[in-house]
């Protein structure tokens, strides 16, 4: 395992207790009127992780669980309402104000197709942040590196003569990731680079997203719903439910040994061949508002070891062997 | 250039026998108005050449007509084809000015307000609301208004051309703003914005590189639009006598000068001017029709 090779080094990122709401309540003179208070999403509510250097954690989880917001928060796309994000040890604000750390750190987005401006020739998209950073000043150099880049991600230097709308989904990521790595990134914040792309296409961009990795030695956030994408890439896995991590362990372990009744929920839904035809128990029900979650472990109304202290008290995340867990069945070995 | 005739604005241009009639006239009109003092048979502001034997003469196909006058004169003696010429021009340099005065405040206000969201927007979109509810006829009165009460006249005369483009502009920017707004709020959520924020880019050099080229199509569309409607603004501003000052007539000054003259039977000085003010109207506003139809993909 190499995140317990990686302690004593500063983590990559390291989240404190991170949370995010929105104001999602009516204009005041409705309020007035209708007589209601103001009401506060809880997209992101309380997580604490971090991501040694050279590895790859992995968010998983439904969608509305949280995970985009968590993955534009390490960025600074958005700020912490609580908690502390720790860039290379320093606090992401200061961080995000300084252009070489920022130059360290890059996100690859979900769709291919609202992430390149349709405006722009391919060599403008990817040289952008090279001239945002002023890392090259020549033209002649510039040029030179994009084709390096674009050569780099599996695309031919002639191509930054085009327009994305000639490229398809796959190879408009792989110009996403190419203007990612031009500003020489350590840190990139993928925010499931793959769930809008065929499953043949999924594959050759996470490979080469692996290639570059041990190539470059970089550390990756990655997003996704996708538990076969997951296991592929990550060296550990945090699954999320309504804006708090349930679960964090080991890939391998998260998948032999789930250990939360959500994992284990998530793990059942998984199609295998091996196991057709065998009856398959569906997590029951719909995931609560994150507007209104319900009291004690947001995953009582939907599971099936809850007793009446997990509809009052808030499990904590706990050491379980190589994990962490947030659950009291697991805590009581009810599970 | 090649490419412009293989694309499908141009295709769809060929194949609108409307749209291109509209073109030409368009292009008549404007070339007839910017090059007047070239073309024009006679220059109606040159006082030498005038003479008052030749006022009030009928088209040159009446009875009475002077075939030097070909569309008659009016009661100063002037050549009524060459003062529609020199009218036009004034006419069409308003209109113009104005729509680049509102396209410009427009387009700011909306990408500042889109972009910038929350109070700003509230506060920016709030303002267009009010300058919504004034009639813009009544707004370019109320400019020309203060304008003349606080100036002395001899500084009013040089100044009323660009009082009216202000004025005609001042009550036409909301409608950019708004169209740009919504635009705006649709493009800043997408992730290519987000991927320059991430680099940290200024807002200021967001809006302008990448929101902004993707907002235009729109604008272009209510540009044309807005074009025919500041010419008929400013024609009716000069016909009510608060638009471009008398020694530089409009087409609608000539056509109020021949409304005087209207009941006693000299029709050609005001029906003219007006044929020549719809004309021009028309054809941008079916350009700008046409535009709109080919600039939009779901109708493609």
């Amino acid at each position: 395992m190499r995140a317990a090779a990686g302690s004593g080094a500063t983590p990559m990122l390291e989240a404190q207790d991170i949370a995010r709401h929105f104001d999602v309540s009516k204009p005041v003179l409705q309020r007035l009127i209708a007589r209601e208070g103001r009401r506060t999403l809880r997209a992101v509510d309380g997580l604490s992780f971090d991501i040694p250097k050279g590895t790859t954690l992995s968010l998983v989880g439904e969608s509305g669980c949280g995970k985009s917001t968590v993955a534009r928060l390490v960025v600074g796309l958005y700020g912490t309402t609580r908690g502390t994000v720790l860039f290379d040890g320093q606090d992401l604000s200061q961080a995000r104000a300084d252009s070489t750390q920022r130059s360290r750190m890059q996100m690859i987005f979900q769709d291919p197709y609202a992430s390149l401006n349709p405006r722009w020739r391919v060599v403008d998209i990817v040289a952008e942040p090279i001239r945002a950073f002023g890392l090259l000043k020549d033209r002649k150099a510039i040029l030179a590196r994009v084709g390096e880049l674009l050569t780099q991600v599996g695309l031919s230097p002639l191509d930054g003569q085009k327009y994305p709308h000639e490229f398809s989904g796959g190879q408009r990521q792989r110009i996403s990731i190419a203007r990612a790595l031009s500003s020489n990134p350590e840190f990139l914040v993928c925010d499931e680079p793959t769930s809008a792309l065929d499953v043949s296409v999924q594959a050759q961009i996470l490979n080469l997203m692996k290639e570059l990795q041990q190539r470059l030695g970089l550390t990756y956030l990655f997003i996704s719903h996708n538990l076969a994408v997951v296991r592929q890439v990550s060296d550990r896995i945090g699954v999320m439910y309504l804006g708090k991590l349930v679960e964090l362990a080991p890939a391998e372990s998260l998948f032999e040994r789930p250990r939360h009744p959500y994992t284990r929920a998530l793990m059942e839904a998984i199609p295998d061949l091996e196991m057709t035809g065998r009856q398959r128990i569906p997590v029951g029900g719909e995931v609560p508002s994150p507007i209104s979650p319900p009291p004690g472990c947001t995953f009582h109304p939907r599971c099936p070891l809850a007793n009446a202290r997990c509809r009052v008290e808030v499990p904590v995340m706990k050491p379980a062997l190589d994990a962490m867990v947030a659950c009291h069945a697991v805590e009581e070995g009810r599970g | 250039m090649k490419a412009f005739f293989d694309s499908d604005i141009w295709w769809s241009f060929r194949s609108s026998p409307v749209t291109v009639i509209s073109a030409i006239v368009a292009a008549v009109c404007v070339f007839g108005a910017m090059l007047a003092s070239v073309i024009a048979p006679h220059n109606p502001f040159d006082l030498a050449s005038l003479q008052l034997m030749d006022a009030f003469k009928p088209p040159s196909w009446e009875a009475e007509g002077d075939p030097v006058y070909v569309l008659g004169t009016d009661d100063q003696g002037r050549d009524m084809l060459s003062a529609i010429m020199y009218g036009a021009r004034v006419s069409l340099m308003v209109g113009f000015c104005a729509v680049v005065f509102s396209t410009v405040v427009g387009v700011t206000v909306g990408l500042v307000a889109g972009y910038m969201g929350g109070k700003v927007d509230s506060l920016l979109m709030r303002i267009a609301d009010i300058q919504l509810t004034f009639p813009s006829i009544l707004v370019a009165l109320l400019v020309d208004g203060v304008v003349r009460a606080a100036v002395p006249r001899e500084v009013h005369d040089q100044i009323a051309l660009f009082v009216v483009i202000f004025a005609i502009g001042v009550s036409n920017w909301p409608q950019f703003a708004r169209t740009v707004r919504g635009s705006t709020l649709v493009e800043r959520n997408k992730e290519y914005v987000q991927a320059a924020r991430v680099i940290g880019l200024s807002p200021l050099r967001i809006m302008r590189s990448h929101v902004l080229p993707n907002v235009m199509s729109p604008v272009l569309v209510i540009a044309t639009l807005n074009l025919s409607f500041a010419i008929l603004s400013e024609a009716t501003l000069s016909f009510l006598g608060v638009g471009v000052p008398p020694t530089q007539p409009s087409l609608g000054t000539l056509i109020r000068i021949g409304n005087d003259f209207l009941f006693s039977g000299e029709w050609w000085i005001a029906i003219f001017p007006g044929i020549a003010l719809i004309v021009m109207v028309l054809s941008v506003n079916l350009l700008g029709d046409w535009l709109r139809d080919a600039l939009n993909p779901k109708l493609r």
